[in-house]
């Protein structure tokens, strides 16, 4: 075979860690019947076979756990193996279950970096911290910290451009359309918003967009998105504040 | 240390060439030493809007390809001697362009000239790209409706994202409005966008108005860049965006529908 020729001198590394996000489907469990678990699973299946089809799948136990319902491991995952889907992790387990399913092979997530909504969840998004309080608490260090992670635009973004912030995006000129603006933290436009702003792009449903003058194509917290026809005519050329409650997204005069 | 101005729009059809002509003309004729070359390689106009269509031997990607020197490809203009065109290739198309050879060409003609006019071909492809590339200073030509708008938008996201200003993180391209196809009567009856609206999307400091006029398809058929033809308002038009960009103030002239300018000009007067 050709292997022996070509084999790469040892010194050279072969291979490299790199991290990296997907977005994965999660599958969140209410009941512990697997007969009712197959019947809506294959109805969902059926209204896009091609979309599921060898999709990897997190399951989410949390609800189950919540109402202390137990649910056999092993046949759960063998119903959504046959079910042509791929499980890639687990989260929201019990002790015991976490225990079963990586005697499966696959692996257990934590479920605190994207919080499902639920009761105590919606609270903290309702009542979130004041911003003036935040401010005054931050410390010299803390504002060094804050303005590594704030990404500062001063021109016009134009039509066709993309900016990504890792962290809070702060643009003080307009956003044209055709324009997307991401930040996995809050967006803040001081100018005209004409084009697409997604805030919490990774999954922070607490982030905020900001804009002093909404004509937005459309708005995004944490993949929850509002069109420009679906908004409401009393908050167009507004400034505006767009957070997530319940999972609705709200627009709202500042 | 030459200028190179690259006169652009994504749009096709707005005007560019016509521009291109014009203010290399304008340039020329006050004194500067100016070369015209055009990027439409495969769609050449600008030697037909120069007049010098029976004059073309060899072309820029003769040049590029070494088959001939710059001085036997660029044409001098017949009505200013200090105006030179150098015509694109018919027979060819933008992927004979490479940027290494534009590049070459646009640092020899700089030894030389004042002012290098580009005259991009529409699209945000290679000629476009290439057209733009090197460029000080951009004239985005637009016309006052959305699908024009948008695409000048797209056109000045390119310019300072992928020039080689941007690339070597030198001071931007400076960036100049030139409305063209203005109609204020139609403004007036809300069938054009009017100036302001245009302002406010690009938000771009306006170099002049161009309206919209019948000399400009005459110039264009008689091969004489309309700025020649003095009595046309878009010819006085484009003088005064030259005199504009370099540096002299004047006023509008051609924003308000004619009753109102002249109306304005009475009272003055009085």
């Amino acid at each position: 075979m050709s292997t022996g020729s070509q084999k790469i001198p040892y010194s050279q590394p072969v291979l490299e860690f790199k991290s990296s996000t997907f977005s994965v489907p999660v599958l969140v469990l209410s009941s512990n019947d697997l007969k009712i678990i197959e019947e809506q699973l294959q109805a969902k299946i059926q209204l896009a076979p091609e979309f599921f089809k060898n999709s990897p799948l997190v399951l989410d136990l949390q609800e189950l756990n919540k109402q202390s319902v137990e649910i056999d491991i092993g046949q759960l995952v063998g119903l959504i193996r046959n079910s042509g889907l791929l499980p890639v992790g687990m989260r929201g387990g019990s002790t015991k279950q976490n225990t079963q399913i990586l005697a499966l092979g696959i692996p257990v997530y934590s479920i605190s970096s994207s919080a499902v909504s639920t009761g105590s969840h919606t609270q903290k998004i309702i009542n979130p911290l004041p911003v003036a309080e935040v401010k005054k608490d931050t410390t010299a260090t803390d504002k060094t910290a804050l303005s590594s992670t704030t990404t500062l635009i001063t021109q016009p973004i134009r039509s066709g451009q993309r900016i990504y912030a890792t962290g809070d995006l702060v643009v003080l000129a307009q956003v044209s359309v055709g324009a997307e603006i991401m930040a996995e933290g809050n967006i803040h436009v001081y100018g005209v918003l004409r084009g697409r702003a997604l805030a919490g792009v990774r999954g922070n449903l607490e982030a905020r967009i900001f804009c002093s003058d909404l004509q937005a194509e459309l708005v995004s917290i944490a993949g929850t998105y509002k069109i420009s026809e679906d908004m409401e005519e009393t908050v167009r050329g507004k400034p505006v504040q767009v957070y997530l409650q319940n999972n609705n997204l709200i627009i709202r005069d500042i | 240390m030459a200028r190179i101005i690259v006169v652009t729009s994504g749009k096709g059809g707005v005007g560019k060439t016509t521009t291109s002509a014009a203010i290399a003309m304008g340039l020329a004729k006050r004194g500067h030493k100016t070369a015209v070359i055009d990027f439409d390689v495969g769609l050449r106009n600008l030697d037909l809007i120069m007049g010098c269509e029976r004059r073309v031997v060899y072309d820029f990607i003769n040049v590029i390809n070494g088959e001939a020197t710059l001085n036997q490809a660029l044409i001098r203009d017949k009505n200013c001697n200090l105006l030179y065109i150098l015509p694109a290739s018919q027979t060819r198309d933008k992927d004979a362009l490479s940027q290494e050879g534009v590049g070459k060409i646009l640092e020899d003609l700089a030894k030389d000239f004042k002012y290098i006019v580009c005259d991009s071909p529409a699209g945000i492809e290679r000629g476009a790209h290439l057209a733009m590339y090197f460029a000080d200073d951009a004239f985005v030509v637009t016309n006052p409706e959305v699908s024009s708008v948008r695409d000048s938008d797209r056109m000045l996201g390119i310019l300072s994202s992928k020039s080689r200003r941007a690339e070597l993180n030198q001071e931007p391209i400076k960036e100049y409005l030139l409305l063209t196809r203005y109609s204020p009567e139609r403004v007036k009856l809300g069938e054009m966008l009017s100036v302001d609206d245009v302002q406010e999307i690009l938000s771009l400091h306006l170099l002049g108005v161009i309206p919209e006029s019948k000399s400009v398809l005459n110039a264009s058929n008689s091969g004489l860049p309309v700025i020649l033809d003095e009595k046309s308002d878009a010819g006085q038009a484009y003088v005064d965006i030259v005199a504009r960009y370099l540096g002299e103030d004047r006023p509008h002239r051609f924003i308000d529908d004619k009753k109102g300018f002249f109306g304005k000009l009475f009272r003055r007067s009085n």
